[in-house]
């Protein structure tokens, strides 16, 4: 029974800092803010108030009004949607090929620096 | 006209709130009639996710929205409303004290004692494309939804998306158009397998066209359609002449006209009393998603709760001379025997 080799990783994860992400809405507004680790990028663009992060239908894939334009040089790192969301972004508009629903977006250490971009219009 | 249609409640919005409302309306005797802008009932439940999980119903670990709803029908048989689908409530006037007059944009009247809002995020509406001028075309050249096939009979139609909608309306009209181009931002389709084979053999055999990009801009003059521009992925831009435009990217949720029944809404969202859900309008009631008041969460089991307290309060108004006696399921014959079960 080793309590602190228990409690040791967490104690290291607390230290981490937060990734952070940077939202450039279609007026130019920036937004670089902290982000949960687990979270979904939509969620956090919910917390900071993105305006043009409409997510209609509350994160389960099903409204395609939550879509961002993933920075092409980060685009690698989020990778290409599932077929789920492939087939949700039919019903977005001004789709690019380094578009997705930010719902699906689950945010890990390795996103620290994320940056990406709000259309005008999400459908409504 | 048609005739007025008389009864003790009417709801607006047939989603899970509203279709609970009836139980709890029932048990005390009151008959209700629904009215909802979708053609099925599950409001947000049917249209947004009928597949996903819910894990917050009270006793139901795990349910889907269609589930929920197939659930709550089942629950309200009993009490044997009648519902209104695909049709929108355009006017809710007070005539009485209190009485209502509600008008949908079927011509269709109602009056009853009592209107209850339960319209959730509001009326789902087809997506419009981001397409400069559009509007301009709507309702001549640009339609949301076929009502008469034979207004598209001998057009050059252009159909754009890649689901159900658009391929069953691409393989009905197909027979009726002079030429139909089916536009998508993709070469895979969404919808159901034989659709798109269906699609595929029309394409194959010459009969219609196939495009893959995404619409970027109209002409045309005084909103009569000449020609849209598409534009690949590659970034090359097509020139389709068309007489007409359906585009199907799914819905989404707009207030519509509860703005102007008279209520001061809060934030696109209606300010009830906590005791009985009842709006500054007295017999006109919000529940469920549509409302707000200190605390309010926009959860599916906060609305049951709303539409319990309101039922309470609509028996004053649909009964006024009678005392209402507060009863259990579990224990009164009287109430069993509504539900069928004594």
């Amino acid at each position: 029974m080793s309590d602190v080799q228990d409690i040791a990783p967490s104690i290291a994860a607390k230290n981490e800092t937060m990734p952070k992400i940077t939202f450039i809405e279609h007026d130019g507004t920036v937004h670089t803010v902290e982000a949960e680790v687990g979270s979904t990028v939509m969620e956090t663009a919910q917390r900071n108030n993105v305006a043009s992060i409409v997510a209609e239908c509350g994160g389960s894939c099903t409204c395609a009004t939550c879509l961002v334009h993933v920075d092409e040089a980060w685009s690698p790192t989020v990778g290409p949607p599932s077929a789920e969301e492939e087939d949700m972004l039919d019903f977005a508009f001004e789709v690019k090929p380094t578009s997705r629903l930010s719902c699906q977006i689950k945010v890990t250490q390795e996103l620290d620096g994320l940056i990406v971009r709000t259309p005008a219009y999400q459908g409504r | 006209m048609s005739e007025t249609i008389k009864t003790d409640v009417v709801i607006i919005g047939a989603g899970p709130v509203g279709l609970f409302a009836v139980f709890e309306l029932g048990l005390l005797d009151i008959k209700a009639h629904l009215i909802d802008i979708l053609d099925k009932v599950g409001g947000q439940c049917a249209e947004l996710y009928p597949e996903k999980p819910i894990y917050d119903i009270p006793g139901i670990p795990l349910i889907t929205g269609h589930g929920l709803t197939g659930a709550l029908m089942e629950q309200i048989k009993p009490f044997n409303p009648t519902f209104h689908l695909g049709e929108m409530v355009t006017t809710v006037e007070k005539i009485g004290d209190p009485l209502f007059r509600v008008g949908t944009d079927r011509g269709k009247v109602l009056e009853a004692k009592v209107v209850v809002i339960g319209a959730g995020g509001g009326l789902f509406q087809p997506k419009r494309p981001p397409i400069p001028g559009i509007e301009t075309y709507e309702s001549k050249s640009v339609h949301y939804a076929v009502r008469n096939m034979d207004a598209f009979r001998d057009k050059r139609l252009l159909i754009v998306g890649g689901g159900d909608s658009a391929l069953d309306w691409t393989l009905n009209l197909q027979p009726v158009a002079k030429r139909l181009t089916l536009v998508h931002r993709r070469d895979e389709f969404r919808g159901a397998p034989d659709s798109v084979n269906k699609m595929r053999a029309l394409v194959a055999a010459g009969a219609m066209d196939l495009k893959i990009g995404q619409v970027s801009a109209l002409e045309g003059a005084d909103g009569e359609l000449a020609a849209a521009s598409i534009k690949g992925n590659d970034g090359s831009v097509t020139r389709v002449e068309c007489d007409a435009m359906l585009p199907f990217f799914g819905l989404t949720m707009k207030l519509g006209p509860v703005a102007d029944w008279g209520l001061t809404l809060k934030d696109n969202l209606i300010p009830v009393d906590t005791a009985a859900f009842e709006t500054s309008i007295l017999g006109l009631f919000a529940i469920g998603d549509i409302n707000t008041y200190p605390g309010k969460l926009k959860l599916i089991l906060s609305g049951f709760h709303e539409g319990a307290l309101m039922a309470q309060k609509a028996y004053h108004y649909v009964y006024p001379e009678k005392r209402l006696v507060f009863q259990y399921t579990t224990s009164s014959t009287s109430l069993q025997k509504k539900l069928g079960v004594a």
